[in-house]
């Protein structure tokens, strides 16, 4: 049982959303936005997280859309996992999305809560971050659109009402060659020791990981180094491991040695199949 | 927009049935399934998204329903295990022996008749990856595969020979 009463609000549109949560905030009620909410619910349990109200934003139409739309892939913020995964357009973020936590949790969880949510790992966000898709933002002046590379700096920053509409991402990139490799300590289902999402376009890998850091991230100077044909690919790596933009996770799913020994052995085997040897 | 702002009754559509409910905004559906309306199928292992012994299908789709928020059922169409009736999956688990406390039974039940409904051609793979959704505290697994894939293959057509 939640401890603590919070209201609950469902708009079926994007002003109904945007002016009610501003509403909400203007009143002192410290809401929320809430795609899936199995993050807020479940931390809400242990009381790890508080608010006095929810604006739930299944109902609006432009959050569930999934359709190609000119030169984008358009996927609204309310799809879930387990959506993404059957209609399988995109193919590495249905991988990715295949990979978070269960089945029937993939039921609930939405790509708009995945990126924006507290949890660490936000695997959804690494194929985002490798096609420099772009994210729809709404917020009481309207709506902006931005590349999710330029907003991501280990986190989405955002303007304190907005909240994520859909995601658009350039069609030619859903069908590069791509690999997604989760590593767990143990079980299938569990967080990641290190996920990581690599696509190969214009003849150059791209690499992103969860699971490293306290943050997930694409490292375009990790790139420039594991792109480098001059050198072997087990130098390339090497100096990779050295590029990790921040200090490796170190806890009981890991050691940050171990986890440093796993994405290594990731990126030799991504070298050596997305052909970059 | 729908607004629920404190105590107060919902309309859930549970079972084909339209049933009104007392609920808090911040009430789970578990609970509201439980406490509200005497259903208590759905069981509450870990609460936490893990055991899937309180899984539900919300527009046919399993869901663990202590993740869920009763006012989220609102509008949705809700299946508890109550609503089977007799399905073939359970009539599976009983000839199978797929089960021996009994507490996570609901769950797999309802997980494996979303399976059956949407993916009736379900191979190996799927199956597997379906039911790792929920936890069986007594280890039963191989009979639960067992039965889900004896209801899999009972719903599909027979194959008409030439």
């Amino acid at each position: 049982m939640i401890p603590f009463d919070f209201e609950y609000h469902r708009p079926a549109t994007i002003k109904e959303a945007v002016d009610t949560f501003a509403q909400l905030d203007t009143a002192g009620r410290n809401p929320r936005y809430y795609g899936g909410g199995t993050e807020l619910i479940s931390m809400a349990r242990m009381n790890n997280l508080s608010f006095g109200a929810v604006v739930d934003i299944k109902d609006i139409p432009e959050c569930r859309v999934m359709e190609s739309d000119g030169d984008y892939f358009i996927m609204g913020a309310a799809l879930t996992l387990t959506q993404l995964h059957e209609d399988n357009s995109f193919p590495l973020l249905a991988q990715t999305g295949a990979r978070v936590a269960d089945h029937t949790i993939q039921n609930k969880i939405t790509l708009g809560g995945n990126i924006c949510g507290t949890i660490i790992f936000k695997e959804a966000l690494l194929p985002l971050l490798l096609t420099d898709s772009e994210a729809v933002l709404a917020d009481p002046s309207g709506l902006r659109t931005v590349k999710i590379m330029d907003i991501y700096h280990e986190k989405l920053e955002m303007n304190p009402y907005e909240f994520v509409v859909r995601v658009k991402t350039l069609l030619p990139y859903l069908g590069l060659s791509h690999i997604h490799v989760k590593r767990t300590k143990q079980d299938k289902i569990n967080y990641p020791l290190a996920t990581i999402c690599a696509l190969k376009a214009d003849d150059q890998i791209r690499v992103a990981c969860s699971g490293v850091c306290r943050f997930p991230f694409r490292s375009l100077a990790m790139e420039q180094v594991l792109n480098d044909r001059s050198r072997a690919p087990a130098d390339r790596v090497e100096q990779a491991l050295h590029l990790i933009p921040g200090e490796t996770l170190d806890d009981l799913e890991g050691s940050s040695g171990f986890r440093q020994f796993v994405v290594g052995k990731l990126l030799q085997d991504i070298i050596n199949n997305l052909g970059a040897s | 927009m729908i607004s629920i702002t404190g105590p107060g009754i919902i309309e859930l559509k549970v079972n084909g049935e339209t049933r009104q409910v007392l609920v808090r905004p911040a009430d789970t559906l578990l609970h509201a399934l439980r406490e509200g309306l005497g259903l208590t199928g759905a069981k509450p292992g870990c609460e936490n998204g893990d055991c899937g012994a309180c899984t539900v299908l919300v527009e046919g789709w399993p869901v663990k329903s202590c993740l869920m928020l009763a006012a989220e059922a609102v509008d949705r169409e809700v299946v508890t295990i109550e609503g089977l009736n007799n399905a073939p999956i359970q009539r599976e688990f009983v000839e199978r022996f797929a089960f021996q406390c009994g507490y996570c039974t609901p769950g797999f039940i309802m997980n494996a008749q979303g399976l059956i409904d949407i993916h009736p051609d379900a191979g190996d793979e799927v199956i597997n990856d379906w039911l790792q959704s929920n936890i069986c505290r007594c280890t039963g697994y191989q009979e639960i595969t067992e039965a889900v894939k004896a209801a899999l293959q009972a719903s599909r057509p027979p194959i008409s020979q030439p």
